[in-house]
């Protein structure tokens, strides 16, 4: 435990004392904040925060990788690996350490953003329930989202790369629910399921399913353990 | 305390070290020296449990580096050679960081930190961005980290390589001074260096031990190489195919100086080849200017175990 929070503290501090994290904080709260007011100004707008979680899904395909391109790329860059996986550390303590930092920048992000839900309470009365579970959907969604970037920077030294291929992995699993628009019979269900789009939109109109719950810890399981293993068969390599 | 048997390493297709054997006595300051890419550092990394080698076996203190790595790892220090430390973090803040890495408690990492820093030289250093600190500096840091759980084996890749000769001083004081208690494995390509430090010496040569002994055995065994250094009147190409020619000189190198050619001549310990030398050079009509009997110096000794193909084996 000590040294999984060593790890995931190590990098916590680098994230907020690096520009990267700001510029991805900034780009983050400027175009969730476009999103968030989109409708605003219609005749009769209304009072949800479900543009911004729409918003949010889409921006966190290339931030959440951008997020994490770093924290296994690097250190197989600098050498710093070297110094890690000699220390008397399993490679799964490794792993969740880097994964937990990126899930406390991502957190702290959503926290910047009940600004929204501040101004929302202040200015109309909203339902709270779809706000609620809306973030609960955002976090399990941002949770996955996390750990294929994780996965794609523990594979390559190019920061640049692990952004690139983690973000591609994202828009795969964002976009199967348009390919399950085209195909018919048990793919188009398949596909369904498969994607993020179609289990992310019930926690946006306030139900919580736990089948839902369930698909993304799911994926999040999926890609930390290929996460470990592939930092396991760098040793091999 | 390391037992090395039969290690062999395979990148891709070409062996970067093959068939290596030996052990380190606990307590021991054991020298690798080696040109670059000789397979030292392969052999680190698989001695520090970094990566498994292709084949055969290696354990530490009774640990076998791949099936017990973590009980390998809580053991060892270690120093890589490209010295990478965590640039964007403090000289007390890595300390810490690596002191929690390897496992230490709170208390025991506030006063080794301190310790460390003390030996170490770094303490007006010790609140300085590591990126911000010079090659010499950020050398100390390695070593500091190497050192700041007092593992029992050391293992060190080039760590005079790169600082200043001061520097260089200090860190061999240092490493002296560690390995009173430790177990100490370095790697160098310098041999002065290594013959200094070390109790004993590997010389590694295209993943192969050419030689293994201590210092002063090798400087002693070696010398029984003696050199003939000649100046010669006549064609380079000629008079060096000539001299190659001679029975009993193993190896004939040619050094030009301004105005004359000089040669060395190698030959085994015992032989004079002189007399041959002289009637072989008069008898091609060229001029002999000068000739002089040289015991080799370490540095040739060195050179030539690692460079010539025929006898290696002979002082393996």
């Amino acid at each position: 435990m000590r040294t999984i929070r060593a790890v995931a503290f190590k990098e916590i501090q680098i994230y907020f004392s690096s520009p990267v994290a700001y510029i991805v904080a900034l780009i983050f709260m400027a175009l969730s904040g476009f999103f968030f007011v989109r409708d605003l100004g219609n005749p009769f707008p209304e009072a949800s925060m479900s543009n911004f979680f729409q918003g949010a899904t889409f921006l966190l395909i290339p931030l959440a990788p951008a997020l994490t391109m770093r924290l296994l790329a690097e250190e197989q860059k600098l050498g710093t690996i070297e110094l890690l996986l000699t220390s008397p550390v399993r490679d799964w303590e490794v792993i969740l350490g880097k994964y937990f930092a990126s899930l406390v920048f991502l957190l702290f992000l959503l926290a910047l953003t009940s600004y929204y839900v501040v101004l929302l309470l202040v200015f109309a009365s909203p339902d709270p329930g779809p706000i609620y579970s809306g973030y609960l959907g955002l976090v399990l969604y941002g949770m996955a989202t996390l750990a294929v970037g994780i996965l794609t920077s523990t594979l390559t030294s190019n920061q640049i790369i692990a952004a690139v291929v983690g973000t591609g992995i994202l828009v795969v699993l964002y976009a199967t629910a348009f390919i399950s628009e085209v195909v018919t019979g048990i793919w188009a269900n398949v596909f369904t399921h498969l994607g993020f789009t179609s289990h992310f939109n019930d926690f946006d109109s306030g139900i919580i399913d736990s089948t839902h719950i369930v698909y993304f810890i799911t994926v999040t399981a999926l890609f930390l353990f290929l996460s470990i293993r592939a930092l396991e068969s760098r040793r091999w390599r | 305390m390391i037992d090395v048997r039969d290690l062999t390493h395979y990148y891709g297709p070409n062996p970067a070290v093959e068939n290596v054997n030996f052990t380190v006595r606990r307590g021991e300051i054991l020298g690798f020296l080696g040109p670059n890419g000789a397979g030292k550092t392969t052999t680190m990394r698989i001695l520090t449990g970094f990566m498994p080698p292709t084949r055969g076996s290696v354990s530490l203190d009774g640990y076998d580096v791949v099936e017990k790595s973590l009980e390998v790892r809580k053991r060892v220090g270690y120093l890589p050679e490209s010295v990478p430390l965590h640039t964007e973090m403090t000289v007390t803040g890595y300390l810490k960081y690596m002191g929690t890495l390897r496992r230490m408690n709170g208390r025991r990492i506030r006063s080794r930190v301190d310790d460390v820093i003390d030996v170490c030289r770094l303490g007006d250093y010790h609140k300085t961005l590591i990126g911000k600190l010079s090659k010499g500096f950020r050398q100390r840091v390695g070593i500091a980290q190497a050192i700041l759980h007092e593992p029992e084996v050391l293992v060190l890749d080039e760590p005079t390589i790169g600082i200043d000769p001061i520097q260089v001083v200090e860190t061999r004081g240092l490493i002296q001074d560690l390995g009173r208690e430790q177990t100490v494995v370095l790697s160098s390509h310098i041999l002065p260096e290594v013959s200094m430090i070390c109790e004993r010496v590997l010389i590694i040569h295209e993943g192969h031990i050419v030689a293994a002994d201590t210092p002063n055995n090798l400087a002693q065994h070696l010398q029984g190489v003696e050199q003939l250094e000649v100046e010669i009147g006549g064609p380079p190409a000629e008079v060096l195919s000539v001299l190659r020619a001679i029975d009993g000189a193993t190896g004939v190198t040619h050094h030009p100086r301004p105005g004359i050619n000089a040669y060395r001549v190698q030959f085994r310990e015992g032989l004079d080849l002189r007399d041959e030398i002289s009637r072989t050079v008069i008898s091609h009509d060229w001029s002999l200017l000068s000739m002089q009997v040289n015991s080799m110096s370490l540095e040739e000794i060195f050179l030539r175990l690692t460079t010539s193909e025929t006898d290696d084996e002979d002082f393996a």
